[in-house]
């Protein structure tokens, strides 16, 4: 690799006499540039920060949730005896209560799901990569995009809100069921946890709403000269069918929440069954709610919700495998084909969450049904990752690393996804650990090892600096030994029938001689959090020590790297026209292993395969 | 910078990017419409008879003349984007102001209704509520808040146009007026659903 970067730096050197035109923006106050700008890559990088803030918190619940299922009743070290005395069973003690277990488990899940992973998918990738690898200036509507940032933190900080209340944060887990949500024992206007977090929940997912919207724009109105869809990269593709997803499916939630919400403020009774709402006497019929219903406008948005956490990093594990195998990805249009396949089941799947709920049998088998085909798309594009790096010029960096991370644990929370699937199975397993080892094998062992292969992969455009190599595969690799650690076992503390959520292992008898297992994953679990403080201070450390990055520091096809190495407002240089699809690496009768997109030059097709010719 | 560049080239779509955006929104706001509906079939078939006496206790003639107010003014919002195309400004300004007096003419009937079941006690919380008037609050309420989020802009629009050069921008009229025929094709949804699908039953013993 290093051989071909020098040719391209001679590329680099001579558009580099361009980058003088920057000079006519004028200089914008500070709080433009930072805090109110609509430059979509300073916007992706406030949603890394924001991402990876939250990513702390919600990692801190986890390690209080993970330290009382191991030692239950013993205080939480170094800081138990800070606790505020509400949250503790005496003050000083440091051992947390029932209650704030539940109010732990249930922020962990909500800050996981809506203010880590879908802001760092959609909202970082989606920013920083959309107008890049489509090679156009900005999003098409950048003041809109700005506003889809800015509508989070509130979100962020309402949700917070809730510990301060009377009746603590929202401990209805995350998914929030009536009646255990609906909190009418209070009287009508009253603030509670759970009306912040409804409230909340509402913005953050506006937010999702309005970048969507702008990501679909963007990406149909704004590529290249000479770029068709089929040209796109697979990140682009991704992030495409996820907006599109997410324009469908968050409003559904949006609604759903707001009909909780005033089944909280205002005692209506959409969720409520008629014993709950008529206490109060009212000597008519008020006529009767459905918790189930909740359920499943719930799940009408939260089951597409995994494919939205998901699908963006499947793209980006797709180009980065690709990138460092040096060969084009295999089955270019099935990967984009099986990216609907997955966004359209995604959203007919839904009630493979409630076969416990009570459901109709007939219905519950095509629940199962359509969920076991989502297996297909999801087989297409694991067969075609392994024959995209199958044979390749391997090259063992850390974003390769953390792809093929990816790969391998979205295999097995894939396989353990099919045991939920058939709804004989899912009926034992329901609501015990092993739902939880699944959920971090797709969502921590997919998903988040697929953001950082695109950190890794893209810190060079992001900063114009260049991480250190040597940092990031320790951290891939004992944030992969740990994570194997903590979640493994959790399979087998779920088929022995420890439940999902519950504040004491050791009240249940049959539990007992499973607890060393517990004891074993908080410690695994402690690693892994603290594996993760090397990746934000390589971040850290390298945007100001780091080694000036060149232009194309992989050797890359897509656009975005055409731009400079740290490129301003207005992203590229040079004109942007695009001569050929995004994965044309080691074509034949080419000196070059790579062939960006935007290099004109000649090239047949002969059986399918690309070749260059003079 | 990129002006000197190709980048910012014509939409591909041949729709201007604001257009688009707006046409997605409404994909998600008809999806979010769509919650509310589902779950309001879903639990009027389990609640008939509290559905239809709730029903059968609304004004339908008030809803009536809402309908036409909010039909008319999608009529008026249409003209007025015919009339902005041809530079016409003061019909432009005309139209535009009758699309807002339109709006206003909505809330206030909107209001007349409100007050009236207040004083029945059919507001949440009040002694007499019940399932169906959760579903009318819910539904006509965010319907009206989507009628004032449209008449802000609109209410700018009529303002703007009394500038020296008139209101400068068709496209976001249009624009606009994509979200105001939405507004109107809910309401269409949301008049019948509430006020005319009264069991015969319900109907006789509610008059």
């Amino acid at each position: 690799m290093n051989t071909t970067a020098a040719a391209l730096g001679v590329h680099a050197d001579h558009v580099g006499a361009n980058e003088h035109a920057h000079e006519h923006h004028h200089e914008l106050p500070w709080y433009r540039k930072y805090l109110f700008s609509t430059d979509h890559k300073v916007i992706a990088k406030q949603f890394m920060i924001s991402s990876f803030f939250f990513l702390f918190v919600g990692g801190m619940f986890a390690l209080f949730i993970r330290w009382q299922l191991a030692y239950p009743g013993q205080p939480i070290p170094v800081i138990g005896h800070i606790l505020p005395d509400t949250w503790v069973t005496e003050p000083g003690s440091g051992v947390i209560t029932p209650e704030f277990y539940a109010q732990l488990l249930s922020m962990h899940g909500t800050v996981m799901v809506f203010l880590v992973i879908i802001p760092f998918a959609t909202g970082m990738f989606g920013n920083f990569c959309i107008p890049l690898m489509l090679g156009t200036d900005d999003m098409a509507l950048p003041r809109l995009n700005m506003w889809s940032f800015w509508l989070l933190p509130p979100g962020g900080l309402i949700m917070f809100a809730g510990f301060f209340t009377q009746t603590g944060y929202a401990g209805a887990g995350w998914t929030s069921y009536p009646p255990l949500s609906a909190l009418t024992q209070f009287p009508v206007f009253t603030i509670t946890g759970q009306t912040l977090w409804l409230i909340a929940v509402f913005l953050i997912g506006f937010s999702s709403i309005l970048g969507a919207v702008n990501y679909v724009t963007t990406i149909l109105n704004k590529r290249a000269k000479g770029m068709g869809l089929f040209d796109m990269p697979l990140t682009v593709w991704a992030l495409f069918i996820t907006a599109i997803m997410v324009t469908l499916g968050t409003p559904v939630l949006a609604s759903g929440l707001a009909m909780l919400f005033f089944d909280n403020f205002l005692h209506t009774s959409f969720f409520l069954p008629d014993h709950l709402v008529s206490a109060t006497g009212h000597g008519f019929e008020v006529g009767t709610g459905q918790p189930i219903l909740f359920q499943h406008v719930f799940w009408f948005y939260s089951h597409p919700a995994v494919y939205i956490m998901i699908l963006p990093l499947m793209g980006v594990v797709s180009d980065v495998l690709s990138v460092f195998s040096r060969k084009p990805v295999y089955g270019y249009k099935a990967m984009v084909f099986s990216l609907v396949g997955i966004a359209t089941l995604g959203f007919i799947v839904w009630g493979h969450h409630m076969f416990q709920s009570g459901m109709n049998p007939l219905l519950g088998t095509t629940f199962m049904l359509s969920t076991i085909v989502i297996a297909v798309p999801s087989s297409i594009k694991t067969f075609n990752w392994l024959g995209t790096i199958w044979r390749g010029n391997i090259h063992f960096s850390a974003a390769l690393l953390s792809a093929l991370s990816f790969v391998s644990m979205f295999i097995i929370g894939g396989l353990s996804g099919i045991f939920m699937a058939s709804a004989p199975v899912d009926i034992f397993i329901h609501d015990t650990y092993f739902i939880v080892a699944h959920i971090h094998y797709v969502l921590f062992g997919g998903s988040l090892f697929g953001i950082f292969a695109g950190i890794y992969y893209w810190y060079p455009k992001m900063f114009g600096k260049m991480l250190s190599e040597t940092w990031a595969k320790r951290h891939v690799f004992w944030s992969f030994v740990f994570f194997n650690g903590t979640f493994f076992p959790m399979h087998v503390l779920g088929v022995g029938g420890h439940m999902r959520r519950i504040y004491d292992p050791n009240v249940y008898d049959f539990l007992k001689g499973m607890q060393p297992m517990n004891e074993f994953i908080t410690v695994c679990a402690i690693g892994l959090g603290f594996t993760q403080l090397i990746l934000v201070g390589n971040i850290i450390y390298h945007i100001k020590y780091g080694k000036k990055a060149p232009r194309n520091p992989w050797n890359a096809n897509t656009l975005e790297w055409a731009a400079p190495a740290h490129p301003g407002h207005g992203n590229f240089d040079r004109d942007i026209t695009v001569y050929r699809g995004p994965y044309e690496y080691s074509v034949p009768g080419r000196e070059l292993d790579y062939w960006p997109q935007w290099e004109p030059g000649k090239s047949i097709s002969v059986h399918h395969h690309t070749v260059a010719v003079d | 910078m990129s002006s000197a560049l190709n980048l910012a080239h014509e939409p591909l779509t041949k729709i201007p990017s604001g257009k688009l955006a707006m046409w997605a929104f409404l994909a998600s706001e008809l999806m979010f419409f769509s919650g509310f509906f589902g779950a309001f079939i879903v639990l009027r078939s389990g609640n008939y008879d509290v559905f239809g006496a709730g029903s059968a206790m609304l004004d339908w003639k008030l809803a009536t003349l809402n309908t036409f107010i909010l039909i008319g003014s999608s009529l008026t919002m249409a003209l007025s984007i015919y009339h902005l195309e041809k530079k016409n400004n003061n019909m432009f300004r005309l139209f535009i102001g009758l699309t807002t007096l339109g709006g206003f003419g909505f809330l206030i009937v909107k209001w007349i209704e409100y007050s009236a079941k207040f004083h029945h006690g059919l507001f949440p919380g009040q002694e007499h509520h019940t399932l169906f008037f959760s579903f009318y609050f819910l539904m006509t309420g965010f319907h009206a808040v989507h009628v004032i989020a449209g008449m802000i802009p609109m209410g700018y629009m009529f303002f703007r146009s009394f500038s020296k050069d008139g209101y400068p921008y068709p496209w976001k009229v249009e624009t606009l007026g994509l979200y105001w025929h939405f507004v109107d094709l809910m309401w269409i949804f949301i008049f019948p659903a509430l006020y005319l699908m009264i069991p015969y039953h319900a109907a006789v013993a509610g008059h």
